[in-house]
């Protein structure tokens, strides 16, 4: 590596850390109830409790606009996966610990489990659900990538993993194999799947610049 | 031709619906009417309930129902109940509330008073021993023959052991081979050391979240078990029904490391709450409550004497381990025991064991179970001897090694097959041994270079399993597995020798799993690395019996004998005539028109009593081959990983850096090259985390665990392990089985972390820690010699 890529990689490994402070902090902020969500879905469909009026909120979510009803408490994971049945965002330990929940706001990796839904009026959320082309079943880059290098074992950590993939990608399409680990580290595996992890992001990494 | 699978890298087919949102593991199901229940969990490591008032959280609205330790199977004491009156670590559940939501269920747990009268507790096994020590149960703190012991060892015993030895009072396990004194006095160099292994939680990605609801007297149950089949046989058999009654559904685990065998206890408690309050139930786990009920791996404390001839032959082991039992006991010592003694071969053994209960979350399998701790505690100091013998590291090991005519364990048992010795020299070159080993102990800035080698067997087959699976009218192979679906892709790969007895292409095979409707044979239990091994078996077996009848319906339709006739490509044709033939759509709905065995009207002898129901569910479909594995086999199937380290230690901050790792499997043949590499690299990154980083922390006075989190109790991350990460496997198949594959889950993870023990001590000029895991706290003590903690603690933070 020579020393324009250090400083990059750097660079790039500095704003993550940033940016995962950043969610921690927000975490702590919501942890007490991080982990609980009152339902609204019609089948769970109840009076809230005093002080815990839901609000109707306008989400744009994988391109469509959704509109739904939003605890203040409530975090972006919990409305995702049990108010709009988006549950390919998965929580591993809603805690800002491991990445499983990793959504894009606006293009950027966040923390699915760490921000509330009420933060994020009027950015954009894409969510694994939202990479694959809807009307010519078209695979991202990154999806594609996974099958061609037969990425991940359990894969409970891939959304959250493809999600970095993606980010990553937007902002180095031509990362280094130390450049795509540093942008990863974010995100846990506890099957240790690294190696074709790492693969699979190179891969991705040449298609998308193929394209 | 039909293409060769066995081999190639082809991704699993479930591939795409992980990577799409569409793979639903046990939290993404979603019924009509479900309702969320919550535990309480016991504030105390032992305690027993004295009253509980949960009447102001029963008023609350969208309170449904409550369920306590009155309403679910009792079990005897050392077994763990579902909910507990009497909890025995810090965490256990009590009692869970449902309501219609999460919140409300919480907030009512929050408004439950439960009356909790303190026990005695227990954290270490050998503060159980000491004379009047606390015992974890009210029983007692050992088991002995089915019984409870209260086994204390006299002051004399913890006196002559000081601070620094293990004391070695009266063992509840032991066994000998030879003369361990004659061993030792045939002895050139004698190594002696006491041993620090921590104990470590799972913590699989995906906790244990479980969902259940009850219709017309069937159980629908949704959950993340590494098993299938085997796992709706544990429900059924926990809550005493039969396994047919339960409609089971595990399509995706994520991960379970052998803390999801066949499921968890707490599996039942949805079912039998939705049975009390007639609402589908969702019980889900958080990380929070995955600490004190995801399992965790026990660890022990322990003394190893190890004696060497001058030609670097081992003549005499002797191994005494104190393992931590936790709240419902451990047996692993057993195998770590019988581990020793296959890895180097000595001429005498001597093995004892003691496994206390103490107050700490449940222990259970984790991945090379017992297996993974002994080969990470006994390889640096198998080095020390190496050292002081002046032999190279890796021509010992290999000197040691078993060979074809070894044998094993108390029982000496013999081997399928064994290439352990070939693992180490192929992975000595892959590394580059010769050339690295000349940086051992070398000295920049503050940077201390190490290079450290694990050799590990583990378990890695079974032999007896059904293999069951339909060639349906629309010409395809569906292979209907039992297994389960965690992460190491065998739904697909055991599949793999089906089609090519068949002659299929890949894209004629559908595989059927994670549905217990759909019909699952008998199966192995997704774990001790057996499946490849026992399911290509079975696998093998049904195909062979399917292809026999596809020759049959050929020979009765077209005329000849059945052997006249071959396959290929989905066509059945006679030998030297493929014109005459026909295609397996024809033949599978030729197979329906018969009836009969053929499509599985009628049941072979010899399948077992659990395979039966399910060729009824598939009866009709189509053409039926089922079988149970008949092949045979002697000796144990064990598999082995050659796992090379280089480490850097910073003597300043006591931080260890991998700097490369590689790791050579003996594992028979390849299926599956990429996954394979997956096992073993995944599988030695584990083991990097329990050497390295994976805490184990209790507060002394309160008994409360400290290091419960993922950031507290720290898997690898990426950057924790090499970018320059290697692997490769032998690809010698196991003689005795048919397609020669053998098992891979877990020899990779005491290799993984036995390289990286090695590599700290050769860091720092042979000293062994010989504790784990080696985090930096740790590293600096022992370096500035100014430990904080008793040699013999455990549970150090
Ligand atoms: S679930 Fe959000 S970081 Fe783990
Ligand atoms: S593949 Fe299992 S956690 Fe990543």
């Amino acid at each position: 590596m020579d020393e324009v890529d250090i400083t990059r990689a750097l660079e790039r490994s500095v704003s993550r850390r940033t940016f995962i402070k950043g969610v921690i902090a927000v975490g702590a902020t919501a942890s007490s109830v991080g982990y609980l969500f009152r339902g609204g879905t019609p089948l769970l469909a109840m009076p809230a409790a005093q002080g815990t009026a839901e609000r109707l909120l306008t989400l744009t979510v994988n391109g469509q606009l959704r509109r739904v009803d939003v605890l203040p408490h409530e975090t972006l994971a919990m409305t995702l996966r049990y108010k709009l049945g988006l549950t390919g965002t998965k929580l591993g330990c809603d805690r800002a610990e491991c990445g499983a929940c990793t959504v894009l706001l606006d293009g950027v990796p966040h923390y699915g489990c760490s921000i509330l839904t009420h933060q994020i009026r009027g950015r954009a959320i894409t969510t694994i659900e939202g990479l694959q082309n809807p009307d010519t079943g078209a695979l991202h880059p990154v999806q594609q990538a996974v099958l061609d290098e037969g990425g991940f074992q359990c894969a409970f950590c891939a959304p959250g993993f493809c999600m970095t993939m993606v980010g990553m990608l937007e902002e180095n399409p031509d990362p280094t194999r130390e450049e795509a680990a540093h942008a990863l580290s974010g995100n846990l595996c506890r099957c240790g799947d690294y190696h074709k992890i790492l693969n699979t992001a190179m891969r991705a990494a040449q298609l998308v610049r193929r394209v | 031709m039909a293409e060769k699978l066995i081999g190639k890298d082809i991704a699993a087919p479930d591939l795409l619906a992980k990577i799409t949102g569409r793979a639903r593991y046990a939290e993404d199901f979603r019924v009509d009417g479900m309702v969320f229940c919550k535990m309480l969990l016991s504030p105390m490591p032992h305690a027993r309930v004295r009253r509980i008032d949960a009447s102001r959280a029963l008023a609350m609205e969208g309170v449904i129902g409550i369920l306590t330790a009155d309403d679910v199977p009792q079990v005897e004491p050392h077994r763990e109940p579902v909910l507990t009156n009497e909890p025995v670590f810090e965490g256990q559940p009590v009692l869970a509330v449902a309501a219609v939501d999460e919140t409300t269920a919480a907030d009512a747990i929050e408004k439950i008073r439960v009356d909790f009268e303190p026990l005695p507790f227990v954290l270490d096994p050998l503060d159980s021993l000491r004379p009047g020590g606390p015992d974890a149960h009210t029983h007692g703190n050992v088991r002995v023959d089915g019984e409870w012991r209260r086994l204390k060892w006299s002051a004399a015993d913890f006196a002559e052991a000081g601070d620094e030895r293990l004391p070695m009072g009266e063992a509840t396990a032991e066994w000998s081979l030879g003369d361990v004194d004659r061993g030792f006095a045939e002895a050139d160099v004698i190594v002696e050391e006491t041993i620090v292994h921590q104990s470590l939680t799972h913590h699989p990605l995906e906790p244990r979240t479980s969902m259940a609801y009850w219709q017309n007297g069937k159980l629908y149950a949704f959950t993340s078990t590494q098993s299938t089949q085997r796992t709706r046989g544990a429900l059924a058999s926990a809550l005493d029904m039969d396994p047919e009654d339960i409609v089971f559904v595990a399509e995706y685990c994520g991960g379970g490391f052998g803390s999801k065998i066949s499921g968890s206890t707490l599996m039942q408690l949805p079912a039998i709450f939705s049975r009390k309050i007639g609402r589908p139930v969702m019980l889900r786990i958080t990380r929070y409550d995955e600490n004190y009920i995801g399992r965790a791996r026990p660890g022990f404390q322990g003394w190893v004497r190890m004696g060497l001839r001058k030609d670097g032959r081992v003549t005499a082991l002797d191994l005494y381990l104190v393992e931590e039992g936790g709240a419902y006991g451990s047996g692993d010592y057993g195998t770590a025991g019988n581990t020793a003694h296959l890895m180097y071969q000595p001429e005498n053994m001597r093995f004892r064991a003691v496994s206390p209960y103490t107050n700490t979350p449940p222990k259970a399998a984790q991945r090379g179970p017992g297996g993974a701790q002994i080969v990470t505690m006994l390889e640096p100091i198998f080095d020390k001897a190496a050292r002081e013998l002046g032999m190279d590291r890796v021509e010992i090991r290999r000197l040691n090694a078993p060979g074809p005519e070894s044998t094993f364990g108390p029982r000496e048992t013999p081997l399928t097959s064994v290439f352990a010795r070939e693992a180490l020299e192929r992975g000595a070159e892959l590394f580059g041994w010769e050339e690295k080993k000349r940086l051992s102990g070398t000295r920049s800035g503050s940077k201390l270079t190490g290079v450290g080698i694990g050799l590990s067997p583990y378990t890695a087959g079974s032999r007896g399993y059904d293999g069951l699976m339909v060639i349906r009218p629309d010409g395809k192979l569906y292979v209907h597995q039992g297994i389960g679906n965690l992460g190491t892709h065998s739904i697909a790969d055991t599949a793999r020798p089906a089609a090519e007895v068949l002659g299929l292409n890949w894209d004629q095979v559908e595989i059927v799993w994670g549905d217990s409707s759909q019909g699952l044979p008998r199966s192995s239990v997704q774990a001790g690395s057996q499946t490849i091994h026992a399911h290509t078996r079975a696998n093998h077996a049904a195909a062979t019996d399917a292809r026999r009848k596809i020759q049959e319906i050929a020979a009765r339709t077209l005329g000849g004998t059945p052997e006249s006739y071959t396959m290929d490509g989905g066509r059945v044709f006679r030998r030297g005539n493929p014109g005459q033939g026909m295609s397996f759509a024809q033949v599978a709905r030729r197979a329906i028109a018969l009836g009969g065995r053929y499509d599985g009207h009628e049941v072979p002898e010899g399948i077992h009593a659990e395979t039966v129901p399910s060729v009824g569910r598939v009866a009709g479909q189509g053409l039926v081959g089922v079988a149970r594995d008949d092949y045979g086999g002697e000796g144990a199937i064990y598999s082995w990983v050659a796992g090379f380290a280089l480490v850097e230690v910073d003597a300043e901050t006591g931080v260890v850096e991998v700097k490369e790792y590689t790791g050579v499997a003996d594992c028979g043949t390849v299926v599956h090259p990429r996954s394979l590499g997956a096992q073993i690299l995944g599988g030695s990154i584990q083991g990097m985390g329990m050497a390295m980083t994976q805490r184990w922390v209790f507060d002394p006075e309160w008994g409360v665990p400290f290091a419960k989190r993922l950031y507290t109790a720290r898997p690898p991350g990426m950057l924790d392990v090499p970018l320059d990460l290697r692997w490769d496997a032998l690809g010698i198949p196991d003689p005795q089985t048919p397609v020669g594959a053998k098992g891979i889950g877990e020899p990779p993870v005491g290799a993984g972390a036995a390289a990286i023990t090695s590599a700290v001590a050769d860091a720092l000029g042979g000293r062994c820690l010989c504790r784990t895991p080696l985090t930096p706290d740790i590293i600096l003590a022992e370096l500035e010699g100014r430990r904080t903690f008793g040699r013999l603690e455990t549970h150090v933070g």
